[in-house]
């Protein structure tokens, strides 16, 4: 079967399973060339999970199509190495090396001369990454690992980016420079599958978007439509602020 | 006790104990990379060993048939793991390495044609036929359990043991060897005489360690080495295979292992069983260590050189039991300082 014309990343009814119970149900997700989308929904809705199983973490039973070649039987190098890259929920740096190591270790699949670009294309992006280079991954602080952590991922000049809660635990203004380099890869042509918390800010920057609830997808379509259906404001964006009166 | 006794003493336990140190090195790596206890480190040194002391008596030794054994099966299951996707690239690969490689030494073994060649392509081939063992051992029994928890891949690395150890008594039988020291001359400074074998050891073991120093921090490969031993999965994610990191870690360890060997077997004589004693005291420096620490690991080693040597002249009856019992108040103090591990999960 011929994909899609431009779609990139192709899920089919995807079921991930964490033994008996089931994370993830019958999800079709697409991401298109050149589109950031994202994925959003409450604590435990199985985001990470579904993400994971994309990436090959878990095991995932249905059809995951990337650029075109059936993935869902490979392993994670070798998604890598299609141009499927993904920023996990805990980052996973090499602590005990240095940002510069572990840029380069980004680059580990492709040939030198691209690397090189790579490195220019990330320090531009990350101009905090050029003045701690010398500096330990399990030293930086969280947005500093998070910019980290992106920037090892594009240093493999992937062609798809995953990212599992970018903005967690960052300072608002950090967060703000991350969107704002979000939706700069989409020029440079990388396309972005997002999950968020932050549904608001996510909205703002996505093509299309998804609500996931439960382990399924209820709600998709154009991140302006999501961003004013009466039942996400209500679970996802009227609240945004209520936690912190709390305290 | 006089001075020149002392110093003896401590010669002698600092030549032991640069040994352990670099087996030592060899434990804490594997284990960091592929979590397994590698038990058979011991083999790899009587293998390096023998295979030295039989070429160079001009005999061929039966190591080289195992690695011939060991790269067939090692292609086969690489050919079973490829079924999926047979591209010509990953085959052709797999046929040099597990293959042409061993065929290769072999074929060199047979042109000598029984004539012991010099000192120094003995120690090559040698160490060539170790490191094709090491690298085959990894893809035959490690690699396929490779996600197992620690516990499975050390009942895998004790048989792998048990089963090298029998290779061992087939090939080499159950009398000693020596083999010819790399160089017989000797120097005296004051009151102690170095021989040209224990100025090799230490010549060779610093050598080593510079190099893997140079190797994991300087080399996209030794980086990434060290990457999959800091974090697994992140280096999964930026494309490194564990199998590869584990393959080189094997690599290096049988390599140092076959060193080892071939340095300590002009000193002492090596039986088919000796390198288990060996490898187990390298393995009470990595212990002493916490199986991650080089530098503390190092250190031990030449701790427990030392301590050999002591308790040789003192009460030699008892070096082994004073040797290993060295190990015991480093566990209850770990114990007591560390809170219950918890097995790692991935
Ligand atoms: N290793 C696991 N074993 C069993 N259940 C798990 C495991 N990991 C996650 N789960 C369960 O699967 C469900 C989905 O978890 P997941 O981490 O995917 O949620 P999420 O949408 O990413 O949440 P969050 O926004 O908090 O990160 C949760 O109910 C969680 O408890
Ligand atoms: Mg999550």
């Amino acid at each position: 079967m011929k994909a899609q014309n431009s779609a990139l990343l192709q899920v089919t009814d995807a079921h991930v399973a964490y033994g008996k119970v089931e994370a993830v149900r019958a999800v079709n997700l697409e991401v298109r060339t050149d589109e950031i989308v994202t994925i959003i929904g409450a604590n435990g809705a199985g985001k990470t999970t579904l993400l994971n199983a994309v990436m090959g973490i878990l095991p995932l039973k249905g059809g995951v199509s990337f650029a075109g070649q059936d993935v869902s039987r490979i392993d994670i190098e070798d998604r890598v190495a299609a141009g499927l890259s993904l920023v996990p929920e805990h980052r996973e740096l090499f602590a005990t090396m240095n940002v510069e190591d572990n840029l380069l270790l980004g680059a580990f699949r492709i040939d030198k001369a691209t690397a090189a670009r790579s490195f220019e294309h990330v320090y531009n992006l990350f101009p905090r990454l050029k003045e701690r280079r010398e500096q330990l991954a399990g030293t930086l602080s969280g947005g500093e690992q998070q910019m980290l952590a992106m920037g090892r991922a594009l240093m493999g000049a992937p062609k798809l980016l995953m990212l599992d809660e970018p903005s967690l635990g960052l300072a608002p203004i950090i967060v703000a420079d991350i969107f704002r380099i979000v939706s700069e890869l989409k020029a440079a042509g990388v396309s972005v599958l997002l999950v968020e918390q932050n549904a608001q800010a996510a909205l703002k920057i996505a093509d299309r978007a998804y609500v996931m609830e439960l382990g399924e997808f209820i709600l998709d379509g154009a991140a302006s439509d999501i961003a004013s259906n009466q039942r996400v404001v209500a679970s996802y964006l009227g609240f945004q602020h209520e936690g912190e009166s709390a305290i | 006790m006089n001075t020149t006794i002392l110093l003896f003493l401590l010669q002698d336990g600092i030549t032991n104990g640069a040994i352990y140190a670099l087996l030592g090195l060899a434990l804490v790596l594997v284990f960091a990379v592929t979590r397994v206890i590698l038990i058979p480190q011991g083999e790899f040194i009587t293998f390096g060993a023998l295979t030295y002391a039989s070429l160079s008596a001009g005999q061929m030794p039966g190591t080289i048939k195992l690695a011939v054994a060991m790269g067939v099966v090692a292609f086969a299951f690489d050919l079973f793991t490829f079924r999926k996707a047979l591209h010509a690239r990953r085959v052709l690969r797999s046929v040099a390495v597990n293959i042409v490689f061993p065929l290769a030494i072999w074929g060199v073994m047979w042109a000598l044609g029984g004539r012991p060649g010099n000192i120094a392509l003995n120690i090559v081939l040698s160490l060539l036929i170790v490191a094709a063992i090491g690298l085959y051992l990894y893809r035959i029994a490690f690699q396929p359990i490779a996600h197992t928890s620690v516990l499975v891949l050390l009942i895998a690395s004790v048989g792998c043991h048990l089963a090298l150890q029998g290779f061992g008594l087939v090939f080499f039988g159950a009398e000693g060897q020596r083999g010819p020291a790399i160089s017989s001359d000797a120097i005296t400074i004051g009151a102690l005489r170095f021989t040209g074998q224990s100025i090799a050891v230490y010549g060779i073991t610093i050598a080593l360690i510079i190099g893997l120093w140079l190797f994991f921090g300087y080399t996209l490969y030794g980086k990434a080495l060290r990457a999959t031993a800091v974090n697994r999965l992140g280096a999964r994610l930026v494309g490194i295979r564990t199998s590869l990191s584990g393959q080189i870690a094997f690599l290096l360890a049988s390599v140092i292992g076959a060193i080892s060997g071939i340095l300590i077997v002009p000193i002492t004589t090596l039986y088919y069983d000796t390198g288990f004693l060996i490898g187990l005291k390298g393995f009470i420096a990595a212990i002493i260590g916490g199986l991650v620490s080089y530098p503390l690991t190092a250190t031990a080693a030449i701790l427990v050189g030392c301590v050999e040597a002591f308790s040789s002249f003192y009460a030699s009856n008892y070096k082994e039991v004073i040797v290993f019992t060295l190990i015991l108040p480093v566990l209850v103090l770990r114990s007591l300082a560390a809170p219950a591990v918890e097995e790692e999960k991935d």
